[in-house]
Parts: C-alpha cells; structure tokens; sequence
C-alpha cells in the first residue's frame, strides 16, 4: 500500500500528468494517421526525452507506444486500411462491418475490447510485481546472457517465413554495435581508421534511419493517396455492454496478449493470431470470421492491446526488450542512469508501480477520448501521405541533429533510412537489427563477466534459472528445426502432387522431372517396354 | 512483432541478397586487420570475438538467402525495382541539404524553406497546402526548440541581428 501511495506521489506532479496527456492523446493521434505508427514517432521523440525527467519521458513513450493501437483500429475499421501494422487483422472483420452499416458498432467494440485488452495486462502487471521481484535478482550475468540469447533466437524464429533474412539482420545489429571502441581493452575495432566510427555507431541514429527516415522515403516515392471516411454518428459506449455477452473470448484473447507480451521477439502479431484462430474455432458462428464477425474484431484488439504492458516485463525485469519499442525505451532508462533489471526491483519499487499507474491511468484517458473525439480524427487520416512524408521527414531531423549536431550521425541515419526503406519494399524484416543492437551489447558484456567465473562448459548451467533458460533454448530450437522439417516434407508433397497431376509443362526441368517419375512406376516401365 | 513478416518473393530481393553476401564477405576478409586479437585471453574475452562471431553469422545466413532467392527470383524485374531504391536517393540529399543549411541559416528558416520546397516538390501547388506545410515547419520549431529546448544551435545569420533579437532567436528559433 505505501508502494502504491509513494508511486501515486511520483505522478502527481504537473510534468508527468501533461506528459500522460500529450503521450494518450498524441499516441491516439499518430495510430490513426496510416503510415506513421508509434515506432516512428518514438522514433523522433526520443532524444527530445533525454532532456525529461525519466518518468515524464517515459510516461510519454508509454503513452504513445500503448494508445496508439487505440487509434489505429478507426482507419482499418472505416476505410479498410491499418493505422499501425498490428491492426491488420482489425480489418477483416472491422472493415465488413462498416459496409454491413455497423461502423459505430464495430468501433466501439473496438475501443472497449481494446480497454479490455489494456487495462487486464497492467492489472496482470502489477500483480505479477512480486513474483517478478523474487526472481528478479535470481538472474546473475550468465542468466542474462542467456536470456537475451533466447531473445535473439525467438525473434530470428518468429518471422517464420524469413529466417534466414531475420538471422542475417540479426547478426548485421550485433555486428553494428560492435564498432567502435571495444569496452574493455579500448582497442578499435571496424573503424578503418575514421574517426568518427571510433565512438560507434549511435541506437537511436539507427533507430531513426530505419524507422522514421525511410518511412518519410517510403510515403514520398510512393503514390500519393488521401484516404477518407464518412463521419461516425452516434454513441460509442454501447460496446462495452456488448463485451460483456463475449467475456470468454475477451479474456482468452488478453491472456494471450500478456503471455506473447512477456516473451521477447513474439509480440503482437502471435498474440492476436492465436485469439482469433481460438475465437474462431470455438464460435457457433464461425462462418462470419472475415465477413464483419464482432468475435473477431474483438479477438484481435484485445490481444494487441494486452501485449504493451506485458512486453514491460522482460525490459524491466531483466533489461532485455522483447521487441523494438521497448528497446528504444531502454535508451531512455540508459541516459538517466536508471539502470533497468533486478536491482531495479529492490531499489526503485516506487519508479515501477509508478509507471505501471501511468500505463492504467493513460488506458482511461485514451478511452475518454476516444469516446468524444472519433469524428475529429477522422479529419486527420486524410492528411495526404506524401504531405505525411514531408512533415516526417521534417521531424526526423530533429530527432537525429539534436543528439550531438552531428552532420556525420545525419548522413549515417539517412544511410539507415535507404537500407530501412529497400528493407521495407522488400519485406524484409528491421526489427531484428535493432534488437540485434541492443541484445548483441548486452550479451557481449554478459558473456565476458559471467566466463571469468565458469572452469568448465557445465558450469555455465549449474545454477537452476540457467539451466531451465538453456533447456528452453534447446526446447525452441528443437521444435523450430520440427516445424522447418514438416514444412519441407509438405513443400515435397505438394511440389510431388503437382508434378503428377498438372497439365504438361513448358519447363524442361519438370518435363525430365515427369519422365523419371514416371519411369518409376509400374506403368511407365510398362510404357517404355522395360520389364 | 512490429514489421509483419512475408513469404512473398519480390523484385530486387536477388540484388539485395547479393549486395548483402558481397558486403558481408567483405567485412569478414577485413577481420584480422580491423580487431585485435590478444595472447593469453579467454577466446570470448576477445575484442574480436563478438564481430568475427556476427560477421560469419552474416555471411552464413546471407549466403543461404541468396541461394534461396537464386531459386525463386525472376531475374528480368530486378532493375525495376532497383529505379525505385535510387529515387529514394534523391530524398536523402534533400534531407542532407537541409542538415547543411541550418547551421546557417537557423533551425525556423531552414525548415520553412524545407517544407515549402519539398511539398512544393512533392506536386502539391494549391496554396492551402503550401500554408500547410509553412504551419507545420514553423509547430515543429515551435514544439521542440521553443517549448521543449532541443539542442539545436542559432544559425550563422542570427549573429547580424541587433543583440536583443540575436539571443531571443537563438533562444527560441
């Protein structure tokens, strides 16, 4: 209760409660408008929050990165286009229903559910608080080396699709945090003798090339597009009431928001694929997923609403982001000297349950203004997206000259903003860069404190938190290797199936494919005369 | 994850994976001149140790993307996509001329002037744009010099104002 009493104390004061205004608000703001999203915007913020107190700054980054999916549900519900990429799935049932004429239906159940999903994480948050304080200091340097190694490989082998492009980026961000002057025996390493690589390449210039940069290139090559949406009439509180007839999928949709949130590298994309496969499968009206089914809509806005809050816990329970938001937040804790992980549980309580008040008072605010103010940000998605380059373009340097006026970390960052805007016409995963950035660092120094006190290989695992953190690895590169294996035999199946049963080809390759098959069997010895 | 991930193979990821292979296997033959490699140390406790460990991780998934795109790719799209990576050089000079002129010309003239001529730029001609842009310039500097006091320093045309001028510009723009 003092805990509770004293993180109060810490919040009210003017800085933090206009921080918790301008972080709701501005987060809602910059969800709705298609193209930008919090990753950008936390983006160009950062360095303007070195100079914050480190609750004000971060209760504004908090503010964004939690209420921005709030705001990026109304485009992809009204016109059919995600604010932020995590809405994507919004659309499928949010989007049918506008055109069924339940526009204000599906918004405000996609507030609510988004409430739902909110406030259930930073109540999971602050009650997992003492847990989390009893095995923080469990976790020495060899269980943080391990664990940022697990963060590594969940978020190479959660881009299932892309592996081997997520590994390489993966390594490319711990290659990139290794130039410079190396920590301990000061000697240089990938600097081709050029002084300005001596002091290394700078997270948060990389983050902004990658981020907001080659997004302000992306909006500008691209068409230029304004989208628009016919106004809201009506009341939004009425999802609330209609939550309530879905409470189980509601709560199994958080749930997995909070679980996937807890891990590093997962996030929202899972969390909201496994509430929606579960809200489908156990729907008596299946057949409506896709076509404006209110399950749905509400599966995957609590999920990805849930997972803000949880991914706080590995970030501040260990110091390892999970994902590149919470990553760009550790920069924030870094410039303050507020160092987070164990210690931070047993010396600054009162910081934590402060910022977890903050994350519940902002889910409020943003809620409230969403309630009143929907038809006002309608008039901001039809901001026109070069225009929206510009203005991003215009921010960007801010963010990237403010940090140490350097001409020199301009040109690296718009360096990062055309590999970050090839990256993203390709497809091609960015995160794993940044995350191979700051896990790379934490691993480096980790791994060097922890190996002067192991004699021998097994000492390493002979504590029982390292122990399950190596099982856990060995468990998830066991069942990667298992699904890759499936994959293949499918792949082969498939590729078999069709070369059998496809009309003939042009292609000589699978014409030649075809005869040896087909020599093979009995009937084509048969037809070639051999016994 | 905040980038959704795409199994999808698209123009140009040939020429990216090559560019990555090429780039990657470059870092790695620079590797015994660019770090030190110290007698009697723990091989992890190496200053080399972390870049050479990255650097075969590089090369190894990049030379297993290449292959994998090698397969895939339709070698006739490729340059298409290649124009479209090089107009996106044209914005980096402008950004770059922009990072040039501040120091110069102060933080609210230089972005006036920037955000004017890059929407102008951009094909917007009709004025209510164009007073658009010249708002969003003049709330950028507004919001972070003028209210939050990001480091920024006074440009060089502020030295000829009078002094009372001079020190409230560089205060505020």
């Amino acid at each position: 209760m003092d805990l509770l009493l004293s993180g109060f104390m810490i919040l009210m004061r003017w800085d933090v409660i206009a921080a918790l205004l301008v972080g709701s608000v501005g987060g809602v703001i910059i969800g709705a408008i298609p193209g930008v999203g919090p990753a950008v915007a936390i983006a160009i913020l950062l360095p303007a929050t070195f100079s914050l107190d480190p609750i004000v700054g971060l209760t504004v980054l908090l503010g964004i990165y939690g209420s921005s999916m709030y705001g990026g549900a109304i485009p992809a519900i009204l016109i059919n286009t995600p604010g932020t990429a995590v809405n994507a799935l919004t659309t499928y049932d949010g989007y049918p229903m506008t055109m069924q004429g339940q526009g204000r239906r599906a918004l405000s159940l996609a507030y609510s559910a988004s409430f739902f999903g909110g406030i259930f994480s930073v109540l999971c948050l602050i009650l997992l608080s003492p847990v989390l304080a009893y095995i923080a200091p469990m976790f020495g340097s060899r269980e943080i080396f391990l664990a940022a190694l697990l963060g590594i490989i969940l978020v190479v082998t959660a881009h299932r699709r892309q592996v081997l492009a997520a590994g390489m980026m993966a390594c490319f961000g711990i290659f990139i945090n290794t130039i410079g002057l190396e920590p301990v025996k000061y000697s240089k390493r990938f600097t081709f003798d050029q002084s300005w690589l001596a002091s290394g390449v700078n997270l948060i210039v990389v983050v902004l090339g990658l981020f907001a940069i080659s997004q302000a290139f992306l909006l500008l090559v691209d068409r230029d597009e304004s989208p628009d949406a016919a106004p809201v009439s009506g009341r939004l509180f009425q999802g609330f009431k209609e939550l309530l007839g879905h409470k189980r999928v509601a709560s199994v949709a958080a749930s997995f928001g909070v679980m996937m949130g807890m891990i590093p590298g997962v996030g929202e994309f899972t969390a909201q694929f496994l509430s929606y496969t579960y809200a489908q499968k156990t729907s008596k009206k299946p057949e409506l997923f896709g076509k404006g089914s209110p399950e749905g809509l509400i599966a995957s806005e609590t999920a990805n609403n849930a997972v803000p809050a949880a991914a706080m816990i590995p970030l501040l329970a260990l110091g390892i982001p999970g994902e590149a938001l919470t990553a760009m937040m550790l920069s924030v804790f870094y410039v303050h000297n507020v160092v987070p992980g164990p210690n931070l549980f047993q010396n600054k309580m009162d910081f934590v349950i402060a910022l977890y008040l903050a994350l519940l008072i902002l889910n409020v605010l943003v809620i409230v203004f969403l309630l009143f103010s929907t038809n006002l940000l309608l008039q901001i998605i039809r901001i026109p997206t070069r225009f929206l380059g510009m203005a991003i373009l215009t921010l960007s340097f801010v963010g990237v000259y403010s940090l140490r006026n350097s001409p020199t970390d301009c040109a690296v960052a718009a360096g990062f903003g055309v590999l970050g805007f090839i990256l993203k016409r390709l497809g091609l995963p960015i995160v794993p860069i940044i995350l191979g950035m700051v896990l790379g660092g934490i691993m480096e120094s980790k791994l060097r404190t922890s190996m002067s006190r192991v004699k021998e290989p097994f000492d390493f695992i002979d504590r029982p938190v390292a122990f399950i953190l190596f099982c856990i690895i060995l468990l998830v590169l066991a069942s990667f290797a298992r699904t890759k294996w499936k994959d293949y035999k499918e792949f082969k199946a498939n590729k078999e199936a069709q070369c059998l049963t496809n009309k003939p080809s042009t292609s000589f390759g699978q014409r030649m494919y075809r005869r040896r098959s087909s020599s093979l069997t009995a009937r084509g010895r048969k037809d070639r005369g051999k016994p | 994850m905040s980038d959704k991930p795409s199994n999808k193979v698209q123009s140009g990821d040939l020429v990216f994976a090559a560019i990555f292979l090429v780039f990657s296997v470059f870092l790695l033959s620079q590797l015994p001149n660019q770090v030190l490699w110290l007698k009697k140390v723990k091989l992890v406790a190496q200053p080399g140790f972390w870049p050479a460990a990255s650097l075969i991780g590089m090369v190894g998934f990049g030379l297993a993307h290449f292959l994998s795109r090698l397969r895939l790719s339709d070698f006739r799209r490729e340059g298409s996509e290649m124009a479209v990576w090089a107009k996106s050089l044209e914005f980096a000079v402008w950004f770059m001329a922009y990072v040039v002129v501040v120091p110069v010309v102060g933080y609210l003239g230089a972005t006036l002037v920037f955000s004017l001529l890059l929407t102008w730029r951009m094909g917007y001609r009709r004025p209510r744009m164009l007073l658009a842009s010249i708002g969003t310039g003049f709330a950028t500097v507004l919001f972070f010099k003028t209210m939050l006091s990001v480091k920024i320093p006074g440009g060089m045309v502020y030295e000829y104002l009078p002094n009372a001028w001079r020190s409230f510009m560089i205060l505020n723009f």
